[in-house]
């Protein structure tokens, strides 16, 4: 059978609930809709760019009604003024060329918009509009009902318009325009033709190479002394000490030739070191700006929420505004910004934001509900107890981890290397200047700082940035997107992993359904399944999914009690279906498992269980662990797993239930005081304790913008069974760095022969320093490459194998 | 013989324009976003093309 996919989203479709237009497919009315949209205003090229580049536009009923607030507006706008008002917009869902066509035309879609600017890696569009035709509310639906729900959150609206800091592209133009005159300027020294003219000039060339390689020093390594000094007052020996050294003993040494007329100098050498160390600096700034990791829990609140003030009206307010004893309106699928009592007479919760279970809670009249929780179904009202930076959430989030975010605890290789490097070279420098004093003063000034000079370690500071920066980008491309490189060099050092269950080991998104009692027949499945048709509960809806196409049917009544069940006639048959209490059936072990009851003209038929289900290669990536990684599930639920999951997992993983998001904190902790180097490997916010304490935490997520800002880095969910994979790779990275400090230690030695007998001639240092540094990028560059093509062609093996 | 400080001086000079030239587009924020301008100067004509294609599709329809 062929699969049909949507022609807008890309979903695909159940054969039934297919609808056609135009002759294309589409998986529901939202995306015909987008689709009718750009049919008439002739944008249809959205779908010629890529295919189903789209989303179903989301329901975003009263959802935006904080933006009539002027206060609010004005906060949000980046510019304005009577007729024009321009706004900045993050836009999750840009993904692809489609998007930025799409958005960049959206002028032909309301007369209001001016123009439109797309900034594609950040995810930004920039809107100018006329807000006496549009306004931002407008504009905001606008985008909603095409499928780009733009992402408006706390964060934008404290946040001030922070600027963008470009200083490194302005240190290395500079340090690039004093390089390439410098070099003009040396060459015809660097041939030593003892030519009449070339020693008329030889002054005025030199003291314009001075005066040129001031602006590198005194401005593009100014960030080194800096490093530097604050180094040494913390006591410790980076790599930026030699570095720091390096150019100004390169300087004065230089300086001093010039002035004595001994020689050329090192100036070339210098700007030329100052560059490439720049040059390696910024691939390290660029190849991570996927994903901003600097977001806290605010990001994931509402700007407003609907009060209702003592007279009855409704008005937006700010979050922060909230005060005790407000009353506040929540739509469906709105968060609840704070904890308090709730008013209305029913609410069904979902907490799975915090702690990660996806049941609904019910919840009565004089409750307390907890902030964090979505409301799913009718608008309730409730009563403020605390104000937004009391709450539970708040609480649990400025819990002490969260706050060192500097990981002190661990010095990375770089610093670790040059723990050793530094003295060593110092020692070597002092040593040779000790020796030759005694034989020639001269030459002992010149040895010491040539040796100083040439050992000045940029090949040793680059290897480590480029090496981790490739790896991090070549993780990047296979969906893992880590928070910075020492991530990888933590990673390399893992030696127990915990997973979490739900949501991790487990996907949310599919869930095996089985039945169990009287079989059904056709007719049956028929009515049940026109009975869920009506309900928007998760299960109902994941029932329905679940069950066969079938015709419609006519239900003459429809009854949904929130938290409960549903109660329907069908073409006069009665339809019951739920919880075992609605359903008033006795069943053992009803909370081990999740169940939805059914019930047909008042016989009982039997019940739908909802299993989790385990991700794919769950196995074969706990097996291929097993064997060099101790192994643990943590699990904030009841055990009722535990028999499949021993069953599945190798032995000696070990199986913790119950525990919650401080218990499971705790455990890392305990493990780590044992020593080990702990990977966490969770979902979300309730794991985000355990994620920050863990060595390495690694969020898993189906979409990759929605995440816990504790973790260090973020899996996408398809590429689960890959962790193995990347732990290995992480491991190999660290063996290329290793090898690069080889070969660069191997011209440095080759350097300091040079240097020690005296030699060092500034043609010798011109070659040598770029020639080194040129080597180890790309030795890093084609090993971190090669290795993750080792393992390419390694899956393309076993999926071999597997088929 | 003095000719080469005139010369340097000039090159010295074009340097300096350029490099404060590439200051000011860096500046302007030009350099910001490296990747969509990459992909905006393909979209210009795509409307019309499509417009085309469909009035072709009609053609060919209304021979068949």
């Amino acid at each position: 059978m062929d699969t049909m996919h949507c022609y807008h989203c890309g979903l695909t479709i159940q054969d039934k609930d297919v609808l056609v237009f135009e002759e294309k497919e589409f998986c529901c009315n939202g995306c015909k809709t987008v689709y009718e949209i750009f049919r008439q205003n002739d944008l249809t090229c959205y779908y010629d760019f890529q295919a189903a580049p789209g989303a179903t536009p989301t329901d975003i009923n009263g959802k935006y009604d904080f933006l009539t607030d002027a206060t609010i507006v004005s906060k949000l706008l980046e510019f304005e003024e009577a007729s024009t008002h321009i706004v900045s917009l993050y836009l999750p869902h840009i993904h692809c060329s489609s998007c930025i066509w799409i958005l960049e035309n959206l002028h032909k879609l309301h007369p209001g918009i001016g123009s439109a600017q797309v900034n594609f890696p950040a995810k930004k569009v920039r809107i100018s509009f006329d807000p006496q035709q549009i306004s931002l509310k407008a504009l905001v639906e606008l985008l909603c009902s095409i499928g780009y729900e733009p992402y408006i959150s706390l964060e934008n609206y404290e946040g001030e318009k922070h600027k963008i800091d470009r200083s490194l592209i302005y240190k290395i133009g500079v340090a690039f325009f004093s390089f390439g005159n410098i070099m003009l300027l040396s060459f015809p020294e660097y041939f030593e033709v003892e030519e009449f003219w070339i020693n008329q000039y030889r002054g005025f060339f030199r003291w314009l190479i001075f005066f040129l390689s001031l602006p590198p020093l005194l401005y593009s390594a100014s960030g080194y002394y800096v490093s530097a000094w604050k180094s040494i007052r913390a006591k410790m020996l980076n790599i930026e000490i030699p570095i720091a050294l390096g150019i100004i003993v390169m300087f004065v040494r230089s300086t001093v030739d010039i002035v004595m007329d001994y020689g050329q100098g090192f100036f070339d050498s210098m700007c030329g070191l100052i560059f490439f160390m720049l040059l390696g600096k910024l691939f390290q700034q660029k190849t991570y700006n996927f994903l901003s990791f600097e977001r806290d829990y605010k990001s994931y609140f509402p700007i407003a929420v609907t009060k209702i003030s003592p007279n009855g009206t409704e008005e937006p307010v700010q979050v922060y505004a909230i005060e005790k004893g407000d009353r506040l309106l929540i739509r469906n699928q709105e968060l609840i910004p704070v904890d308090g009592i709730l008013i209305s007479e029913k609410a069904a919760i979902d907490y799975s934001f915090v702690t990660g279970e996806a049941v609904p809670i019910e919840k009565k009249s004089g409750d307390k509900i907890y902030a964090g929780g979505k409301q799913l179904g009718k608008v309730i009202e409730m009563e403020v107890l605390f104000s937004v930076s009391q709450s539970y959430l708040t609480q649990l989030w400025s819990n002490d981890v969260f706050q060192k975010k500097l990981h002190s605890k661990h010095k990375n290789i770089t610093d670790r290397i040059s723990h050793y490097f530094t003295p060593a070279l110092l020692l070597l420098a002092l040593v040779s200047f000790g020796y030759w004093i005694f034989l020639d003063t001269d030459t002992a000034f010149n040895v010491f700082t040539a040796i100083l000079i040439v050992a000045c370690p940029c090949a040793l500071a680059l290897t480590a940035p480029f090496t981790l920066g490739n790896v991090l980008r070549i993780l990047g491309r296979q969906q893992l997107y880590l928070k910075n490189a020492q991530v990888i060099e933590q990673m390399a050092q893992v030696d127990t992993i915990v997973f979490d269950k739900t949501g991790t080991i487990t996907t949310n998104k599919k869930t095996a359904i089985t039945y169990e009692g009287s079989p059904l027949d056709a007719h049956e499945l028929w009515l049940l399944k026109n009975t869920l048709r009506g309900s928007n509960h998760p299960l109902s809806r994941r029932l329905y999914e679940y069950l066969p196409a079938q015709e419609k049917a006519t239900v003459t009544h429809f009854e949904e009690v929130t938290g409960k069940g549903v109660f329907a006639t069908v073409e006069g048959h009665a339809v019951k279906l739920g919880s075992s209490q609605f359903l008033q059936h006795l069943s053992e072990n009803t909370h081990k498992k999740t169940k939805v009851h059914v019930e047909i003209d008042g016989v009982y038929k039997g019940s739908y269980v909802f299993n989790n289900q385990y991700r794919e290669g769950l196995e074969a990536l706990f097996e291929r662990l097993s064997a060099s990684y101790h192994l643990v599930v943590l699990s904030g639920d009841n055990d009722g797993e535990r028999k499949i999951l021993e069953k599945m997992l190798p032995a000696g993983t070990s199986l913790v239930f119950n525990q919650k998001p401080e218990a499971k904190l705790a455990y890392i902790e305990a493990l780590q005081q044992e020593g080990k180097n702990v990977m966490m490997v969770g979902d979300g916010l309730n794991d985000a304790g355990a994620l920050a304490q863990s060595n390495v935490g690694l969020s898993i997520s189906e979409n990759v913008n929605v995440f816990s800002p504790a973790c260090d880095g973020i899996l996408d969910a398809s590429q689960f069974s890959k962790i193995g994979y990347f732990l290995q790779y992480a491991r190999n990275a660290m063996k290329i760095i290793y090898m690069s400090f080889a070969i660069s230690l191997l011209y440095n030695v080759v350097g300091l022969t040079y240097a020690v007998t005296g030699n060092l001639l500034p043609i010798v240092a011109a070659i040598i320093m770029p020639l080194s540094t040129i080597t180890i990028v790309s030795f890093v560059t084609l090993m971190s490459n090669a290795y993750a093509r080792e393992r390419f062609f390694q899956t393309k093996k076993t999926v071999k194998n597997a088929a | 013989m003095s000719v080469i400080y005139f010369l340097i001086s000039i090159s010295i000079v074009v340097a300096v324009f350029f490099l404060v030239a590439f200051i000011k587009a860096v500046q302007s924020g030009q350099y910001d976003d490296d990747y969509t301008p990459s992909v905006r100067m393909l979209f210009d004509d795509e409307i019309i093309n499509t417009t085309k294609n469909k009035n072709q599709l009609n053609i060919t329809e209304e021979k068949q």
